[in-house]
């Protein structure tokens, strides 16, 4: 359509002054998916999970080497595994919701769906370190403790910068940034928080979940 | 005040680098003048160039380690250096060669012609490109920090635990080697990021996927494999790290660890690199050898192909470095035999590039040389890495010699050569200026036949039986007299790279003008001026076809790209985003000015990275909170950037 419009009108005068070509409208800067950085945010996620799949190999690798029992102390227990899950499924839900009601111009929607996903990511939070501090091994006891807590360790550390996203996000809500039209820092901010919840999904599943299957 | 409409049917002119709108561009897209201007430009050209000129000068570094070293082996029984000397000098030799000249260069020649190639004004993310620039200089100087007083990493470059345990390596060393991979990788994903977003989404008009430089599917491909390669090995070091010093066990075989977990985590990394650093440099041969042969390149598709191809085998080779550690046998052969077909998309990369000559009416400058001995050197390199790939010869020849001298022609030939093949080629679009052909020519033969008569004699040496990674050697293995031979080849070879900088200076004083475009090449970069303004091109182009510059001769179709009219574009710093597989224009993109916020932020990452050497948790804590504003200052939404909507204020 470009070129077809170009091509009449340059062999023209008019092409000298410039001509719109007529009725091919776009939107300028960051709006919505078309934003560079919702792109940029999808290239951060393929690199963050493999780092988590290189992570879980380790897991699996030295597990598969491993002489005595696996884990050496036993499967870890579920009581705080899974409330933790629910919590953190249940944070991107909320979120889901929120950037819906972003998307339909109600601001007021999205900012509590990002103060629930807030609570929801705090309370996950502090349940993991209450697990921690009940666990009855260090990092240093042996191969299978450095992986629990290196690994679970990872994925809390993006917790925290997801729920530093969020704060800001609200934070940017607040000021009346977004709009209907206008949100991209949302959305890539929800996305962001969505791939944390997954990777959890991956980490609950090898290190609660495998033990128990063989 | 200036309101930013939301939606806006760009201005279609055109223009010139003389019309009115360009004095608007020039206004928008030329940085302040000054060092604060310096330090906080975000033009990819200007940062293409920094990468570049520091890869270089880690090359001349890295030159004259391998220079030192060659003389201690020049000799039997030499003593110029110590054993520990000697250990640090060809650990930070690959260090700098593999991790801080030959990546990097390649960034360099990408970021200063990818928005040239692709018809665009920048890169997508144009502060992310700074960062990516600061992080590998400040991590390059990091890594050199403990070299410079005697303790630098000593452990070979792919650092085998325990070797590199604190037990049998307690010093600052391997920490230092360790923390500074971490830290350079962030420059490598980022930068990654960066070209993968702009290949995606800031083409030309017109330039779907099957029209794009083979350049740019070099660097996609290594792109997106340094994407899912980088956190391999930025794992295997914090993991070193931790066992080093938190305390972990994750490589210590006496608590449940595993030594050979890092030679997997390494090698899954290390072989996608190679290609990594090599399949960008085959692009830019793909791209400048067909200018020389007055034609364009034979077989097009099946060279893009083999450039994806080479990369994803490339991730299933990785076993075939550890062929001597003692895997299953089932295993050792499924890997030769993965590592045996990637002779395949080489080869076919080999005979396009064989044909294009054969079919061309070649010119033989000396960019066209360096391009014309790559190709033979890579056949060379690559029939010693198919040797290789058979598990008994390897057995034979791995740590020898021969690997050594492998590893050198697949690098030098396949990397050095075509980029100096490519400063000779775009030395005058980016200077303005045409590098002295004469001595260029001479700088291709001395280079050449230095190259050849030091590492050649390499394999024999390997055949032999000469280990790699001695100090020295006693007389009367056979060995001296080939060694010597090698040690003259390689001042010969650094007399080529000393003649080819000197070209480099006197051209830049004294160089011929270059026009436009020199060559009569055919891609876009050859349109705009040179050196090309701050905002490259006066109008976007639209792309009608792989040779935009040749089509009144090729005459393949009625369809005429268009360089000197398309959207203007000229509110500010803007250019158009493209769909990813048709290059349709689906929106006008702002693109942020000069900040100060990469350097700030590369230089908080960097300090958390010396905090955590030092153990020190104060400082750590700065540097973090300091990284974490900045990021939040830099993400801040711009209604400049339409970030914002503008409402009715």
């Amino acid at each position: 359509m470009i070129e077809r419009a170009l091509t009449e009108r340059t062999t023209n005068e008019q092409a000298a002054t410039g001509i719109a070509i007529p009725g091919r409208k776009f939107p300028v800067g960051s709006k919505g998916h078309l934003a560079s950085g919702w792109l940029g945010m999808l290239t951060l996620i393929a690199t963050e999970a493999t780092l988590f799949a290189y992570l879980l190999f380790s897991y699996f690798y030295l597990a598969s080497h491993a002489l005595g029992a696996w884990p050496p102390s036993g499967a870890p227990h579920l009581r705080i595994a899974v409330p933790g899950t629910l919590i953190l499924i249940a944070g991107s839900v909320v979120m889901w919701w929120g950037e819906r009601g972003i998307k339909r111009g109600k601001p007021g929607q999205l900012m509590i769906g990002l103060a629930a996903a807030l609570v929801l990511g705090i309370a996950f939070l502090a349940m993991q370190g209450f697990e921690w501090s009940g666990e009855p091994f260090k990092l240093h006891t042996n191969v299978y403790s450095s992986l629990y807590f290196t690994i679970t360790g990872f994925h809390m550390l993006h917790v925290i910068v997801g729920l530093l996203m969020l704060a800001v996000l609200l934070l940017w809500t607040a000021f009346g940034y977004f709009s209907a039209d206008r949100h991209s820092a949302a959305s890539i901010g929800v996305m962001y928080w969505h791939f944390v919840t997954i990777v959890w999904l991956a980490v609950f599943f090898t290190f609660y979940i495998t033990p128990r299957l063989g | 005040m200036a309101v930013i409409e939301t939606d806006r049917a760009p201005i279609i002119a055109r223009a010139t680098d003389d019309s009115p709108s360009s004095a608007t561009l020039r206004q928008s897209w030329e940085g302040r003048p000054g060092v604060g201007g310096w330090l906080a430009t975000v033009d990819h050209k200007e940062i293409g160039k920094r990468y570049v000129v520091t890869a270089f000068i880690f090359l001349i570094i890295g030159g004259l380690e391998a220079l030192v070293m060659r003389a201690q082996l020049a000799r039997p029984n030499q003593t110029l250096l110590t054993p520990e000397q000697y250990s640090q000098l060809f650990t930070m030799h690959g260090i700098t060669m593999i991790f801080l000249y030959a990546l990097p260069v390649l960034s360099g020649f990408s970021n200063y012609l990818w928005p040239l190639l692709l018809g665009s004004r920048d890169m997508a993310f144009p502060r992310l490109n700074a960062l990516s620039y600061w992080v590998f200089l400040f991590a390059g100087i990091f890594l050199y920090s403990s070299f410079v007083v005697g303790k630098g990493p000593d452990d070979g470059w792919f650092n085998y635990v325990p070797y590199a345990s604190l037990a049998y390596n307690p010093g600052p060393n391997i920490d230092v080697y360790a923390l500074g991979m971490v830290l350079l990788g962030i420059s490598t994903t980022v930068g990654s990021m960066n070209f993968i977003v702009t290949l995606a989404h800031t083409r030309a008009p017109g330039m779907s996927i099957n029209r794009v430089p083979i350049l740019v599917w070099g660097t996609l491909t290594a792109s997106v494999g340094n994407l899912f390669a980088v956190p391999a090995v930025s794992l295997a070091f914090f993991m070193l790290w931790m066992d080093r010093q938190v305390g972990t066990h994750f490589f210590d075989s006496t608590a449940g660890g595993q030594p050979l977990l890092w030679q997997h985590l390494f090698w899954m990394f290390g072989h996608p690199w190679v290609y990594a650093i090599v399949l960008p440099a085959m692009g830019i041969v793909s791209d400048a050898l067909p200018t020389f042969c007055r034609r364009p390149l034979v077989g097009y598709t099946a060279v893009a192909l083999a450039t994806v191809t080479t990369m994803v085998l490339g991730f299933g080779v990785w076993v075939h470095h550890m062929f001597a550690s003692g895997l299953p046998i089932l295993s050792l052969s499924f890997f030769g035999a993965a590592s045996m077909v990637i002779v395949i998309p080489s080869a076919v990369a080999v005979f396009a590039w064989i044909a294009t000559i054969w079919t061309g009416r070649p010119v033989f400058t000396a960019a066209f040389l360096y391009f014309a001995g790559f190709v033979l050197l890579f056949v060379i390199g690559g029939v010693s890495g198919f040797m290789t790939a058979a598990v008994p010869l390897d057995w034979q020849l791995t740590r020898t010699y021969f690997v050594v001298a492998h590893l050198h022609y697949v690098i030098i030939g396949i990397n050095v050569f075509p980029v100096v093949g490519g400063v000779y080629y775009w030395f005058p679009k980016v200077t303005g200026r045409l590098m002295n052909e004469a001595l260029g020519k001479w700088s291709f033969w001395v280079m050449f036949s230095g190259f050849n008569v030091a590492f050649f004699p390499m394999h024999i040496l390997g055949l032999l039986g000469m280990p790699r990674r001695i100090y020295t050697y006693a007389s009367g293995l056979g060995w001296g007299t080939t060694n010597l031979i090698v040690t003259i080849g390689a001042f010969v070879f650094a007399t080529g790279i000393l003649l080819f900088f000197i070209n480099i200076f006197l051209s830049l004083k004294r160089g011929q003008p270059a026009s436009a475009n020199p060559w009569d090449a055919a891609s876009l970069e050859w349109s705009t001026s040179s050196p090309p303004p701050a905002y490259n091109f006066a109008v976007i182009p639209i792309v009608a076809s792989r040779y935009p510059l040749w089509e009144d001769r090729l005459d393949e179709g009625p369809e005429r790209s268009s360089v000197g009219a398309g959207m203007l574009l000229d509110r500010g710093r803007e250019t158009i985003g493209t769909t990813l597989l048709d290059a349709e224009p689906d929106v006008i993109l702002k693109m942020p000015g000069d900040s100060y916020a990469p350097l700030l932020l590369a230089l908080a990452m960097t300090a958390a990275f010396v905090a955590l050497l030092l153990h020190s948790r104060w400082g750590f804590g700065i540097a973090a909170v300091v990284t974490v504003l900045t990021s939040i200052g830099w993400l801040w939404p711009e209604r400049s950037l339409m970030q914002i909507e503008t409402g009715h204020d």
